[in-house]
């Protein structure tokens, strides 16, 4: 009976480079333009969904299931975040939040749905959002879009921002402090969140397949009192059904959490002055 | 103390500050619960400030994770 393999849990996290491509400097920068498993996973990603949103772009009044599904995608950001959080001035900035909502939704449940796992040596599926580098791209296009915004709608107003009115000069030069940071982490945990959710999630899914190999490998190597490890062997499985049904809930609840901060950074600045 | 031993205990401490997370994530939602019972016709508009403090609870938790894994993979 052959060994149970290692259990490498960061394994599945790693890039592996598929077809070599050029590589060249621009202004001290290396740019490496490899197809690696992140960036393939990424062409599939997007590739879906232009695809399922030209599929359904013929509008009819009564949808047939794919237009059903795609109007649900809509408002799911319309009627339950933009309408209700920035109201009817909300309306330009649908788009953005739908692709934002889209491309983190459809690459995290990838990473769930297509656990083909590993065939001809090879890992073909992977968890894009579990790159940092991906979550921190996204949290900073946001967030920055957002922040230019506020200054090309309100003008150097827009400072106003972080002073809190009715606390003196000295408290209110502390708060300024205070919202400064407190503004400014932002990217920092917009991206963090997703990060460590998408791979905690994964981490875990690994570790108890790890166990059911593990454990079976032992249960069968001899007939014994080792056969008993059969049954945390199948409660591990067991697990993995259950989780993988929990991490299809964060794959979407994650989607819809980075959506709604979206949102609510958006309105700080489409209703900058007046409400709060 | 074995330098390595020492960092992976740093590394299992941190991992504590994800207590408080839980705590918030309880009373979060067992309120959440609570008064959606109590008047289930204002649950559903109130489900996005539930995710919206469900991200915002689940951040501190995060920075536990995070110290954590500096602390292995960093240093």
């Amino acid at each position: 009976m052959a060994d149970a393999p290692k259990i490498e849990p960061m394994h599945q996290f790693l890039i592996h480079n598929w077809i070599q491509g050029p590589q060249f400097d621009v202004g001290g920068v290396h740019f490496d333009m490899s197809i690696t498993n992140s960036v393939a996973s990424m062409l599939v990603g997007a590739t879906a969904l232009v695809a399922f949103f030209v599929l359904t772009a013929r509008q009819q009044i009564v949808p047939n299931r794919g237009q059903a599904v795609a109007e649900a995608f809509y408002n799911i950001v319309d009627r339950s975040l933009v309408t209700p959080i920035i109201g009817h001035h909300g309306r330009p900035y649908i788009p953005y939040l739908l692709t934002l909502f889209c491309v983190i939704f459809v690459l995290n449940l990838m990473g769930v749905v297509l656990s083909v796992g590993s065939l001809a040596g090879q890992s073909w599926t992977f968890t894009v959002t579990s790159q940092l580098a991906i979550t921190a791209t996204l949290a900073v296009l946001t967030f920055f879009s957002v922040f230019i915004l506020g200054f090309v709608k309100h003008g150097p107003k827009f400072l106003t921002l972080f002073w809190i009115p009715g606390m003196g000069v000295v408290g209110g030069a502390l708060m300024v402090l205070i919202e400064m940071i407190s503004y400014f982490v932002r990217p920092i945990t917009l991206a963090m969140r997703l990060f460590g959710n998408m791979m905690g999630g994964h981490v875990v899914l690994s570790l108890f397949g790890s166990f059911v190999v593990a454990l079976g490998v032992f249960a069968l190597s001899t007939l014994g009192l080792n056969t008993l490890a059969i049954i945390p062997s199948a409660l591990s499985f067991a697990m993995i059904v259950a989780l993988t049904g929990l991490e299809l809930v964060v794959a979407f609840l994650q989607a819809f959490v980075f959506t709604v901060l979206a949102t609510v950074y958006l309105n700080e600045v489409v209703n900058f002055g007046h409400g709060h | 103390m074995d330098p390595a031993a020492a960092k992976l205990i740093g590394a299992g401490l941190a991992t504590s500050g994800m207590i408080g997370a839980g705590v918030g994530l309880g009373t979060l939602f067992g309120n959440y619960l609570q008064a959606a019972i109590r008047n289930p016709s204002a649950a559903a508009s109130q489900q996005t400030m539930l995710f919206l403090g469900m991200a915002l609870t689940e951040t501190m938790g995060l920075f536990a994770f995070v110290v954590s894994l500096l602390i292995l993979f960093v240093f």
